[in-house]
């Protein structure tokens, strides 16, 4: 047990004991209100760049499983929870959250009132923090955090992005095959992808439009990932190239990289939705379902041409844009999860959208 | 989607009299449901026969009929109102089964009625257990494997697939329906064939048993355009075999991960679908396997229940509230979540504390019933406990239960506990199993071992044990230093310790503790209860202690500070902790109506208790609600924060009061009545002083703190005495003693729960009329509220005991007295508030037998019967008003209405118990019959309280040598009314020289004419048994067990009987009619 200090960019600072991990880590902090779920959210790419604290207060109450996995490593830069797990249970579970942590060598801080932090970071917005075992000295730790870059304009795909190119081969029947834009995929949305037949064809997000063209897919899909989606301007340009030519289908940093390519903005929300319980409404259907989501991005949706454009799915809590839908080509995209892992299942559905398009389009 | 305007007016029917399995959980969701239906401007006909309840305040719906839950009643208030449609979900299963019933005898089909929420066919689909299984298997649900058999090949087949161990119920058997457990092969062959032998249909039901199994809940809330939320996730500390309400519980799930979890939901979602549930609340129960994670469905209740009570408090979520609204035709993204005031209904709760919901239990006060716990709910109450862990939620649930626990403690006595007993109470569910599994950690029984022998969870056992461990470490760090650290200090209090728990490691007194950890700067913090964990900023002020850094409480004090010109007046209400026989949803009302009454003037009301159930712990009902234990700690940590002017500790029953001193001690500004005049009312040699003043009379009596006193005292005062400890609620251990061998006997029993406190010795007055007197003062002035004439005799509880409105057999000099005598005591002992006399009457003698100075139990009941709510009056008296400025009070002698009050007792429950009444109260609930006769309206309490009388029939009569005189009488006029006339051979010669024809009935056991034989044949309508002196023969004790199995009314008394052939010749004569209060106050 060691002390730790989480300093934030506006002075603040929170403290609690650092479970084994020494050092310093600095990123942005977020908070997630998932009851449960952790080990989703370690290991998903979305959070690379970013501190995450849990606003549940109990925290590896099931251990850890081999099937759960989001990517093959946890991505935060830290985790803050008020309270570890001893002593898990649950018939899956091979370790236990504490020894996962540990393996990664991930500055894991318990003992934090996270719903102090919370609170403070919903007023005063997102912002950078620095977690330190070592230094608990404000000034010195100002001067490193200063250090730490901005989420803001920020291109962490590089970071998480694969290097080559492979397949995640389908379940059952191959009914499609589908170019996945890896830019810090969830495995989950590969799964479901898999069981509704499609083989996924999986690449850098570096890959140019005319090689993805050329590999003759159904469909392209843009994955979620970490970041300002504006950094990622090589990706932008591809799905600019690719609109209008194949059905395209996007989730999170998909959906805010075609919002650019769409020829529009996006700006940052004070703190962003991170959690399990955000209510959608679809607009074409009037359904609410109750969605995971993880982004601290927001498509700006008067930054897009009314004729071609329009939003499909609104966020029911402070009415933002979840979803777009352009009115001539096979494109859409939601800002959510419909994948879930972790969260609810409610907006699935999407997936079988994202076929029928491709059957659409490949029948038209 | 808006609400609809094709109905306008709606009926609402409420749950009924508090018992077992069905509390005042529903008095808040009727309330809310009330509330949120007239805000919508629809007019509300509400339906429910208990008076203790916020719901049936006149003020609560449009008309509010206090009538029995029966189609009958109901279907007259239908023909009166003509409401357009009936909403069943919110009653409970009462209101659910009553709904059922009106559709069956096609009454609501009749009338053009209806149903919201769940209609007949959907509630039909749940609650039949075939038609659940095939619309659970048609979606792909998996079940409790189950088959039936008719002989022993199709049984030897069926338990090939279901494997063992497993279940095998009997169809159809004359009497006992219970399933059996079978675990071998052999055993299962015997039970299969017997099962077989002993149906009439020869069918047998084998399942497959899962018991052991982990268990969880989900609430489920659907709106009418397929939107569906789940609100909270319930999993049970005790594994299946332990009924939910019997069960410690907590939120949210701690053990699923979340593709677990959201399997469950997905199957949920899919259920109440497929139930076809159009609007409102469920919940589901599921059961997994620990090992293989093996998921099923158990049941689901298409209703709002007391899990989804628990989750509103648990969440702040209203679901009942919500559940309203979207039976008028909203959606869930129409309604506005109050908490943020920004963010629709339509999300799911997310939560940053754990909720941890104990049972509390009073199998004390049934002692030939064991403390087992099964599939049958026992408990009478439940405290829940907030915390930022599950550790200091338990702690905080253990104290909060006011069962002389301090937290996950050493306060039980091991003496007698040896490895054995040990063992065996660990592996058999029972009240006090909890307390043993900390023994056991603490003995140096293994996790894995206590987790393997209770089934609990190893994830609970392995958080007990931190605190064993950490307690361990605090005793060792004291015993080296002498002290404890802050470090550990701040620890023990982030994982629960209280003060009193530490004051143990320490051995200082508790006060010592908490000046010791304040100056080290360890101080509880309060957070809010919001809904979404701090997402969004949250208005409603509903708070839990903590210890943390932050303390919201105090953010939100200075925000109102800053916001509110001129000053702040802030009193504190004190609530009564969870429920238990003797302190219930009555206490709960007074102190609802002391923070509406004192919000109405002006003042901030801070609502303290830790009763889920209750309306009490509605955010709505007071300005600022602690959801705390109700323990000297927990209420001075609210007082560090809010620092009210004035704190009421009259409302709450005995919780609060016991307290009370203590408080003041600390300086806590108590008002009304003053601690002093309380210690006067409950000091028997000061109270005996006074009267002696007031030449006022009482029984003769003393005080003792030894054996040896008593016995002396006893004979000084003669038998029979009346033997009770001080300071207790309910004649909680209580008894009429008739000997010295049996005074002996009972002060050894009673040591427990006396506690150190005196033992209190009356004369005990045979044959006395008891009265009871509710009274409110000023401190000047005295207004006698009610004046309740009791049916049975002096001697047995007044909580058991039905009571008349106004009093009907005494005269007016002696009512003159009782009021006078109220008055002199009243402002003698400066009684500001309310006050509570209870008075024997023998002949022309009045006697005082107690007085309470504070809210009685009959509070709401005099309130509904004379039309005055006193519990608000008092609490504005209280704050400083006086009574002259409550005019044209009515007098009770002159009320157009009689109302009867009649007791529900759970007998039922505690098999083996003998069911007659006496001094220390039994029941759980009230039921209120409102009619313009005496007659008429004990014939509706008593259908209210689901004995109702016969209108035709037999009478068994049988009673003790003193009543025999008295009987003849009633018998020969049940005889004229046409009731056939059995009696015991005694009892028989007695009417047959009055000249009523009887028909003399066989001992028990001996020719087919004896009463057990004829109850069996349903032959016998109504039971007249007086139980004979102090020793009842054990043949009537099985009769009155069998009235009860047959569901037959038993009546014990005289008084009674009396009563009882009032209400027949007034049910005969002049048939019912029903008015609602709203009529009757005109």
């Amino acid at each position: 047990m060691k002390h730790a200090v989480i300093y934030l960019e506006d002075g603040t600072i929170f403290r609690g004991t650092s479970l084994g991990a020494h050092g310093e880590s600095g990123g942005e902090v977020v908070f997630n209100t998932a009851l449960c779920g952790y080990q989703e959210v370690l290991t998903d790419p979305s959070y690379a760049g970013q501190i995450v604290t849990m606003t549940y207060p109990l925290i590896g109450n099931y251990g850890i499983n081999e099937e759960d996995l989001e990517s093959d490593k946890i991505h935060v830069k830290g985790f803050i929870v008020k309270e570890f797990c001893r002593t898990h249970s649950n018939y899956r579970a091979t370790k236990s959250l504490i020894q996962y942590l540990d393996e990664n060598r991930i500055l894991a801080i318990e003992g934090v009132d996270t719903r102090a932090l919370t609170r403070h970071l919903r007023i005063a917005g997102a912002m950078k923090g620095l977690i330190s075992t070592e230094d608990v000295d404000p000034a010195s730790l100002k001067a490193k955090l200063a250090k730490i870059p901005s989420m803001d304009g920020a291109d962490w795909v590089k970071e998480v992005a694969p290097q080559k190119a492979y397949v995640w081969p389908v379940q059952g029947q191959k009914k499609y095959k589908v170019v996945v834009m890896d830019c810090g995929i969830k495995r989950n949305i590969l799964r479901e992808m898999a069981a509704l037949g499609i083989e996924c064809h999986v690449v850098p997000p570096t890959m140019s439009s005319a090689e993805i063209l050329a590999m003759g897919a159904d469909g392209i899909f843009l994955s979620s990932g970490p970041g300002d989606p504006a950094a990622v301007t090589y990706v932008i340009q591809t799905v600019r190239e690719l609109i209008g030519k194949t059905p395209i289908f996007g989730i999170c940093l998909g959906n805010q990289m075609i919002g650019h390519a769409l020829g529009g903005t996006t700006y940052k929300l004070k703190f962003g939705h991170h959690g399990s319980n955000h209510p959608v409404k679809d607009l074409e259907t009037g359904r609410i379902s109750i969605t995971s989501q993880n982004h601290g991005f927001c498509v700006d949706i008067k930054s897009l041409d009314p004729a071609s454009v329009e939003a499909i799915h609104v966020n029911l809590n402070d009415q933002s844009v979840e979803g777009l839908r352009h009115k001539k080509f096979p494109l859409f995209s939601v800002q959510y999860h419909p994948e879930a892992a972790p969260g609810p299942n409610d907006a699935k559905y999407l997936f079988g959208k994202f076929t029928d398009m491709m059957d659409k389009f490949k029948n038209a | 989607m808006p609400k609809r305007t094709d109905i306008k007016k709606i009926l609402l029917i409420g749950s009924g009299p508090i018992v077992i399995g069905q509390a005042c959980e529903f008095d808040y969701s009727g309330t809310q449901a009330c509330k949120a239906l007239r805000e919508e401007g629809y007019e509300v006909v509400l339906v429910n026969s208990n008076p203790a309840t916020i719901m049936t305040d006149p003020e609560t719906a449009d008309k509010t009929y206090i009538e029995p839950l029966t189609a009958e009643f109901v279907e007259k208030i239908i023909v009166l109102e003509k409401p357009d449609a009936i909403l069943p979900t919110l009653g409970g299963q009462t209101g659910l089964n009553l709904a059922v019933d009106l559709w069956e005898k096609g009454i609501l089909q009749k009338y053009n009625v209806e149903m919201l929420g769940a209609n007949y066919e959907v509630i039909k689909k749940a609650e039949d257990r075939k038609q659940f299984k095939m619309v659970c298997l048609s979606i792909g649900l998996d079940l409790p494997k189950s088959a039936f058999a008719y002989n022993l090949e199709e049984a030897n087949k069926a338990v090939d697939e279901i494997g063992l161990p497993c279940i095998i119920r009997s169809s159809f058997t004359l009497g006992g329906t219970g399933g059996s457990i079978v675990t071998n092969r052999d055993e299962f062959e015997m039970k299969a064939r017997l099962g077989i032998e002993s149906s009439i249909i020869s069918e047998i039901l084998i399942e497959e048993s899962i018991e052991g199994w982990k268990e969880y809940e989900l609430e489920v809330m659907r709106d009418k355009k397929d939107n569906v939320v789940i609100v909270c996730s319930i999993e049970n500390l005790d594994a299946m075999g332990v009924h939910t309400g019997d069960s410690i519980t907590v939120a949210p799930a701690q053990t699923l991960t979340d593709r677990e979890y959201q399997r469950m939901r997905d199957q949920s979602l899919a259920l109440i679908r497929a139930i076809g549930v159009e609007t409102g609340g469920s919940n589901i129960q599921f059961a997994v396997h620990p090992r293989t994670g093996r998921m099923v469905v158990i049941e689901m209740n298409p209703r709002v229940s007391r899990s989804s009570a628990l989750a509103s408090k648990a969440t702040g979520f209203p679901i009942a509230k919500f559940a309203a609204k979207l039976a008028v035709g909203y959606t869930l993204d129409e309604i506005q979540n109050d908490i943020t005031r920004e963010t629709p209904a339509s999300f799911e709760p997310t939560i940053d504390y754990c909720v941890v919901k104990i049972p509390r239990f009073t199998f004390e006060k049934f002692p030939e019933a064991k403390d087992i716990l099964g599939i049958q709910m026992k408990s009478v109450g439940e405290t829940m406990a907030i915390g930022r862990t599950f550790k200091e939620a338990l702690q905080k649930g253990l104290r909060g239960l006011e069962i002389h626990h301090i937290g996950f403690d050493n306060k039980m006595d091991y003496r007698f506990v040896d490895d054995d007993k040990m063992m065996h109470r660990l592996r058999e569910p029972n009240a006090s199993r909890i307390f043993y599994m900390k023994y056991a950690l603490q003995k140096g029984l293994s996790v894995e071992k206590v987790s393997e022998l209770t089934r609990v969870d190893i994830w609970f056992i392995a958080q007990m044990q931190q605190l064993v461990v950490f307690e361990r470490e605090m005793i060792k760090e004291f015993e080296q230093t002498k002290s404890l650290n802050a470090v550990t200090l701040r620890k023990a209090k982030e994982w629960g310790f209280s003060d009193a728990q530490l004051a143990e490691i320490m051995g200082m007194a508790e006060i010592a503790v908490r000046t010791m950890r304040k100056d080290m700067g360890i101080v509880a913090t309060f957070k809010v209860v919001d809904t979404c964990a701090a997402e969004f900023e949250a208005y409603t002020p509903y708070f839990y202690s903590t210890y943390e850094t932050e303390d919201e409480a105090i953010l939100q004090n200075e925000k109102i500070s800053r916001e509110k010109k001129g000053p702040r007046r802030k009193i504190m209400i004190l609530g009564g902790g969870p429920n238990r026989i003797g302190q219930g949803i009555e206490f709960d009302y007074c102190c609802c109506h002391a923070a509406f009454a004192l919000k109405e003037r002006g003042f901030e009301t801070i609502m303290v208790n830790s009763n889920p159930e209750t309306v009490s712990t509605d955010y709505d009902t007071s300005d600022r609600l602690y959801f705390e234990p109700l323990t000297f700690e927990d209420v001075m940590n609210i007082m560090d924060v809010e620092k009210p002017e004035g704190v009421i500790v009259q409302f709450g029953g005995q919780t609060p009061l016991n307290l009370a001193r203590r408080l003041q001690q600390a300086g806590v500004p108590i008002i009304g009545t003053s601690v002093d005049s309380i210690d006067v009312a409950e000091n028997r040699e000061r109270f005996a002083a006074l009267l002696n003043e007031l030449k006022i009379a009482q029984p003769a009596n003393a005080t003792a703190t030894t054996i040896d006193d008593a016995v002396v005292a006893a004979s000084r005062v003669g038998y029979p005495v009346l033997v009770r400890p001080s300071y207790v609620l309910g004649g909680r251990a209580m008894r009429i003693v008739y000997d010295e061998e049996t005074i002996l006997m009972f002060i050894e029993e009673i040591a427990d729960v006396s506690r150190g406190h005196p033992i209190l010795i009356d004369k005990f007055i045979e044959d006395a009329l008891e009265v009871d007197v509710d009274a409110i003062s000023d401190g000047h002035d005295v207004y006698v509220a009610g004046v309740m004439e009791h049916i049975e005799n002096a001697g047995i509880h007044s909580g058991d005991s039905a009571c008349v409105l106004p009093p009907h057999t005494l005269s007016e000099e002696i009512l003159v007295e009782i009021k006078e005598s109220t008055r002199r005591i009243a402002l003698a002992l400066k009684v500001v508030g309310l006050l509570n006399i209870q008075f024997a009457v023998k002949g022309e003698k009045v006697f005082v037998l107690e007085v309470n100075p504070r809210a009685s139990r009959t509070v709401p009941f005099v309130s509904k019967a004379i039309g005055i709510p006193l519990a608000k009056m008092a609490a504005r008296i209280m704050a400083g008003e006086t009574l002259s400025d409550f005019p044209n009070l009515p007098d009770i002698n002159h009320l157009k209405q009689v109302a009867v009050k009649e007791c529900v007792l759970p007998f039922s429950r505690f098999s083996g118990v003998d069911i007659i009444l006496g001094p220390e109260m039994k029941s759980t609930g009230e039921v209120m019959g409102l009619a313009p006769t005496f007659g008429a309206a004990f014939a509706k309490s008593q259908v209210a309280a689901n004995s109702g009388l016969p209108k035709k029939g037999s009478v068994f009569i049988s009673v003790n040598e003193n009543d025999k005189r008295h009987i003849a009488f009633m018998a020969k006029r049940l005889h004229d009314l046409g009731f056939k006339i059995y009696a015991t051979k005694g009892t028989a010669k007695v009417l047959r020289s009055s000249g009523v024809t009887t028909v003399i009935a066989d001992k028990t056991g001996e020719g087919e004419h004896n009463i057990l034989t004829l109850l069996a044949r349903n032959e016998i309508n109504l039971i007249i048994n007086t139980p004979s002196g102090k020793k009842s023969q054990s043949d009537m004790r099985s009769i009155r067990s069998a009235s009860i199995r047959h569901a037959v009314p038993c009546i014990t008394t005289l008084q009674g009987a009396w009563a009882a052939v009032h209400g027949i010749e007034a049910s005969l004569k002049e048939g019912f009619t029903v008015m609602s209060l709203q009529e009757y106050y005109k």
